[in-house]
């Protein structure tokens, strides 16, 4: 459904794509994976006709440079946060880009309610919660029914509980024979929604894994599960993410995802800060927590 | 409208909007949204009230005399629009794209099936349908309370200013649009566009007579200077429409009457016409190689 044929994008000097070749077949869900800066953004573009590139992308056989139109109504794109005027109803919104993807008849409270906004459609988009904006957009995106969908990292901006509702939205739409492309920092999306993980560096793919090897590759096996008293809990919180642990609330306790090799440092961690430790166990092998590669 | 099925499961069909569809959509999108926004009723009222303060101070200073005092309001008028209408246009226009693009809203927009073309003829319909709005409703006001005063009207007067200053509104439109494209940020697009208004009103009838002082340009020479203003070309076109007349602007309308005659509408179409087509074909060239972010 995506070709995607040696894509080279410079911005200056710099190679934010270099040579990049991958197919996505209808119904598969690639997801592609990097650090901020290795191109996964760039490579969004270039497959939605936004920029200018070597190389060449064909979505459903339609060149996104000559063809940009057909290609791009084959695709359902959403992104990071949703662009638009803040002032727009939600309603109108969803009126208007139907209208641009050339869908009649639309019915805005089913569209709405297919990604949890029911009611909402009297709103302006100014009012919604991140969270929403990202339904919004993904509704959007829906509208038309088209077979493709790219994500750039749209769960960035969301919180744990946004996240995990967002996620299970979108892993709906995986099994529904649409091709998926998307970008991620993140495992638990990766693990939910990808069937092929796409690494890549400096512009460069540098490999293609499974989501299971992802995290195995990332030597993220093992959630340690903290019990604490609920007055240090919020504070356990914030001591563990600035020495870079992404901990979380979880019931009783905090959950941390921990490399192999450092079970023991947020332990160390929360003592050195006085926080009193009630109970810890090992969750095991994991990929359901947020990492960064 | 092009209807997709490769790539498709079978019986499954897309239909591609056309490009009259998709600027329609992103003209009234504009519209509805230049219409809400503060710079439409701050124009639309000051233009309006100065019209109105013109017209009486016109109509006092003739004493009530008739029809030559409605000459002097039209005069008045023509000034006003010459201030006003380039301010309004140059300044809407040099917000739109730049300003979309710096909120993110452009990249949204065009990773739907619409072209860089369609949305930028949709804006600038959008646009010329709101400068038309404010244009007749300023000059309107001016008309019906003019005649419910009892003063002398021209009709027609009013619909060839009305429609000169929609001539000259989108001409300063295209010119807000090539610097809204070229401009990487709204603030510069808005500050370029302020400066040629400058330029245009204040600079140029400046440099006319510098030239003709110091150069001792021909009277042919200082014609065709004064051509390649738009200013200039609106002022002239309009004191020759209403008043069949350039006797007011001294040598150089003089000769352009006795040397031209009835084909000085023709000349003052074209030279407008210019003004129109060239920026916005070019806005239209670099947007179409520009990135949207």
């Amino acid at each position: 459904m995506i070709t995607i044929e040696r894509v080279s994008k410079r911005f200056g000097k710099t190679a934010a794509v270099d040579d990049v070749s991958l197919d996505i077949p209808a119904g598969d869900s690639v997801a592609l994976w990097g650090t901020n800066g290795a191109g996964k953004t760039t490579l969004i573009r270039c497959v939605l006709g936004l920029l200018r590139f070597r190389g060449r992308v064909r979505v459903g056989g339609f060149d996104v440079r000559t063809r940009g139109k057909p290609a791009r109504r084959l695709i359902g794109y959403v992104p990071q946060e949703l662009g638009f005027y803040d002032d727009l109803g939600v309603a109108a919104a969803v009126r208007y880009f139907a209208r641009l993807r050339a869908v009649d008849g639309v019915e805005v409270e089913k569209v709405l309610a297919s990604v949890g906004l029911e009611g909402h459609g009297g709103k302006r988009i100014r009012e919604l919660s991140g969270g929403m904006k990202q339904r919004l957009a993904l509704g959007i995106a829906l509208l038309g029914d088209p077979p493709v969908l790219v994500l750039d990292e749209v769960t960035a901006s969301l919180d744990a509980c946004g996240r995990e509702a967002f996620i299970a939205l979108l892993s709906g739409l995986a099994g529904s024979g649409k091709s998926l492309l998307f970008a991620s920092h993140r495992v638990d999306e990766v693990t939910a929604l990808a069937r092929r993980v796409v690494l890549l560096e400096k512009g460069r793919v540098t490999g293609e894994v499974s989501p299971q090897d992802l995290g195995v590759r990332l030597g993220a096996q093992t959630v340690l599960h903290i019990t604490l008293h609920d007055r240090v809990r919020g504070r356990a919180i914030d001591v563990l993410r600035a020495r870079g642990f992404p901990a979380r609330l979880n019931g009783v306790g905090v959950l941390v995802p921990v490399p192999a090799v450092q079970k023991v440092a947020p332990l160390r961690i929360l003592a050195e800060e006085r926080i009193d430790i009630e109970d810890f166990e090992l969750l095991g092998a994991s990929t359901h927590e947020e990492h960064r590669p | 409208m092009t209807t997709i099925t490769a790539g498709l499961s079978s019986g499954m069909r897309l239909r591609v909007p056309t490009l009259s569809a998709n600027v329609l959509s992103v003209a009234l999108r504009e519209l509805r949204e230049a219409v809400r926004s503060r710079w439409f009723l701050l124009y639309t009222l000051g233009f309006a009230a100065l019209g109105l303060g013109v017209s009486y101070a016109s109509s006092a200073s003739a004493g009530g005399a008739g029809l030559s005092g409605f000459g002097r309001t039209t005069a008045g008028l023509v000034n006003l629009v010459l201030l006003v209408v380039p301010l309004m246009a140059l300044t809407a226009g040099a917000g739109t794209i730049a300003s979309d693009r710096e909120r993110g809203m452009l990249v949204y927009l065009l990773s739907q099936p619409v072209s860089r073309l369609e949305v930028l003829l949709g804006k600038y319909v959008g646009l010329g349908a709101a400068l038309l709005a404010c244009i007749c409703l300023g000059l309107g006001s001016c008309a019906g309370i003019l005649a419910w005063k009892g003063d002398a009207t021209r009709p027609l007067s009013m619909v060839w200013l009305a429609g000169l200053s929609f001539g000259l509104a989108l001409g300063m439109l295209s010119v807000g649009m090539l610097a809204s494209v070229l401009a990487r940020k709204a603030s510069v697009a808005v500050g370029t566009a302020i400066f040629l208004w400058l330029a245009l009103v204040f600079v140029s009838d400046l440099a006319l007579m510098a030239g003709t002082m110091a150069l001792k340009l021909r009277i042919e020479e200082l014609l065709a200077m004064a051509l390649v203003n738009p200013l200039q070309v609106f002022k002239m076109w309009s004191l020759h429409a209403i008043d069949s007349s350039l006797d007011v602007l001294g040598p150089a309308g003089l000769y352009a009457v006795d040397e031209y005659g009835g084909r000085l509408h023709l000349i003052f179409g074209a030279c407008l016409m210019a003004w129109v087509v060239a920026p916005l074909a070019l806005a239209a060239a670099v947007f179409s190689r520009r990135a949207p972010v």
